[in-house]
């Protein structure tokens, strides 16, 4: 049960009401970017406000909520974002990607593939992927209507002149059902590719900058590139070093002060789940291997 | 000899004139800055591959004659046709705004007179050229560079710089690359407010020869707005002579600069002579 003196999920009803009709609006014109009206939240700007408005309207007391940072559940944000939705909506939480049917995100989508009639929410710290090249919003709001996005090529072009290949590896812009210029929020390169043709349901809230945007199940979303040089995501030498995973998104962590190392999967509910079924790495396999 | 220079020039461009409608036409175009007249009844043609010179001293409207006449500032009253490649001439503030703002990157070029109005500053020389390529529809990295390479070369730019940022480069290179972002998608129109309005005289003189090699190898048409009479005799076919807003002369360039008919042109002519 929801703790007395809120209204359930924090936000009053006529709130989520605007709210729900921005996301409406959002699923009906995939990537393009919807104005609300940005409530003040107990958090500050960078907390993930736009992500927990969105999840604040679109939760009902049967939902499972997940809450992730860069992957994991036990950083201080994710945790504070499921106590605050615990404590105001009284719903469930849980760490397992499949258990969930809202999972908020900052940074990372889950290595565990989403299924139908789940929704990812992202926090998104700057909405609009043309902003770098043109500060005017009139002007980027025109570029958007017209399609105007050659440009946005200018930017990869730079990173292979300067690098020798498009060395942008986070926030990588997409085109979402071969219409609008969207940017991802600041997930990997390596996600790019669960956005494309997802049964969930993505929606995307930046507090701070007032948009709301989404990617309906089963849309198309192409990471830009050249026919030279065309979109490839972070690959490592390494498996991870707890699980043996080959296939997941791998941090690197530092293991004691003497220039010690390893990698481990971001995802924590994956790697610790694969480990719970047996799989073991390098680290857990060998008894006097390092790390362990 | 310079008679006879002047003669073959008025032969080569009278000859051109038959053959194409006009590239842009401008009637009666005037602009009021709320109730300030920046030009008044301005008309005139503009033939492909002509280049024309607008004059006139500081404040006597070339600069909004020429944003009126490039889709940059909507004119008061009056209309601006162009000669679109597909559907023939068309005022360009009817068309609709995406054939507009296409028109604008490929077929038109604008250079402005500081080249930080005209690059950008952000990315390096090869992407500001490969910009308008990209812009409408390139997608091959290598092909785009080599359209880099190949503009550099034209503009007589050191290719070994292509990766580096425009401030690092002097105002003459700036404005040369300038040109070259515009020329990258082949326009058939060309407008230059002073392009080589800050710079000294000798880096002037090999810009002006570089220009003049370009419009005339490439057949481009040109309006280049100059107070300067010295840039308006090398470049230009024919001239316009603009006084608080309005034309009071015009015709083709060595006649209106060696047998002025107006008395203002008279006087802008003699104080280039008796400065
Ligand atoms: N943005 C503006 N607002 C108000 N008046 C302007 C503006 N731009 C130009 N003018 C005025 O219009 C006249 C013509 O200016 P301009 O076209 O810039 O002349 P030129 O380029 O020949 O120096 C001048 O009197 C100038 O003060
Ligand atoms: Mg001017
Ligand atoms: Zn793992």
């Amino acid at each position: 049960m929801a703790e007395d003196g809120y209204n359930f999920a924090y936000l009053d009803e006529q709130t989520k009401r605007m709210i729900r009709r921005a996301i409406l609006k959002a699923v009906a014109i995939p990537g393009y970017q919807v104005p609300f009206g940005s409530r003040e939240m107990p958090l500050p700007y960078g907390w993930g406000t736009g992500g927990i408005q969105v999840t604040a309207s679109i939760i009902g007391r049967d939902d499972t909520l997940k809450v992730i940072d860069q992957g994991a559940d036990d950083t201080v944000n994710a945790v504070s974002i499921r106590k605050f939705f615990a404590r105001t909506a009284g719903v469930g939480t849980t760490e397992r990607t499949e258990d969930a049917t809202i999972l908020q995100t900052r940074h990372r989508i889950p290595e565990t593939p989403l299924g139908p009639g789940q929704i990812l929410v992202y926090q998104v710290p700057i909405p609009e992927p043309l902003r770098w090249l043109e500060p005017r919003e009139a002007e980027t709001r025109k570029m958007h209507a017209l399609e105007e996005y050659g440009v946005m090529h200018v930017r990869l072009y730079e990173d292979i002149a300067r690098f020798g290949h498009i060395a942008t590896s986070y926030d990588y812009p997409v085109r979402v059902n071969g219409r609008y210029l969207m940017r991802p929020s600041p997930i990997p390169k390596f996600d790019n590719p669960k956005m494309d043709r997802s049964p969930a349901l993505q929606l995307f809230g930046a507090g701070r900058e007032k948009r709301i945007y989404a990617i309906p199940p089963h849309t198309g979303v192409r990471s830009l590139d050249f026919d030279d040089h065309p979109f490839e995501v972070q690959k490592w030498e390494d498996v991870c070093a707890l699980c043996g995973s080959g296939e997941s998104f791998l941090d690197e962590i530092v293991t004691d002060d003497r220039g010690g190392r390893m990698f481990v999967c971001s995802d924590t509910d994956y790697c610790g789940r694969r480990r719970e079924a047996g799989h073991t790495g390098p680290a857990t396999r060998d008894p006097e291997g390092s790390g362990a | 000899m310079a008679v006879l220079q002047c003669n073959a020039l008025q032969l080569r461009y009278t000859g051109m004139m038959p053959e194409a409608p006009p590239l842009l036409s401008a009637r009666g175009v005037t602009k009021y800055y709320e109730g300030i007249p920046g030009c008044r009844n301005v008309s005139f043609e503009v033939w492909p591959g002509e280049v024309l010179g607008i004059v006139g001293e500081s404040g006597s409207g070339k600069t909004t004659v020429l944003n009126c006449i490039s889709a940059r500032l909507e004119p008061t009253s009056g209309t601006v046709e162009y000669a679109t490649r597909h559907d023939g001439p068309a005022d360009i503030y009817r068309m609709s705004e995406p054939a507009r703002r296409l028109l604008m990157r490929t077929d038109w070029g604008f250079v402005h007179q500081n080249p930080r109005e005209g690059l950008r500053m952000g990315v390096s020389a090869g992407a500001n050229i490969g910009e308008r390529l990209m812009a409408v529809g390139a997608r091959h990295y290598g092909n785009i560079r080599q359209a880099a390479t190949d503009w550099l070369d034209k503009v007589e730019m050191d290719t070994g710089r292509m990766d580096d940022l425009p401030f690092t480069f002097s105002g003459g290179m700036q404005q040369r690359l300038q040109i070259a972002r515009n020329l990258v998608t082949a326009p058939r129109i060309v407008f230059m407010d002073e392009p080589t309005g800050g710079l000294d005289v000798s880096v002037q003189a090999r810009l002006l020869d570089l220009l003049r090699g370009l419009v005339s190898d490439l057949g481009l048409a040109a309006v280049i707005v100059t107070h300067d009479l010295a840039v308006a005799r090398l470049l230009s076919h024919r001239l316009l002579v603009m006084r608080r807003g309005e034309v009071v002369e015009s015709g083709l360039t060595d006649q209106v600069l060696d047998d002025p008919q107006h008395p203002y042109s008279q006087l802008l002519v003699s104080s280039v002579i008796h400065p």
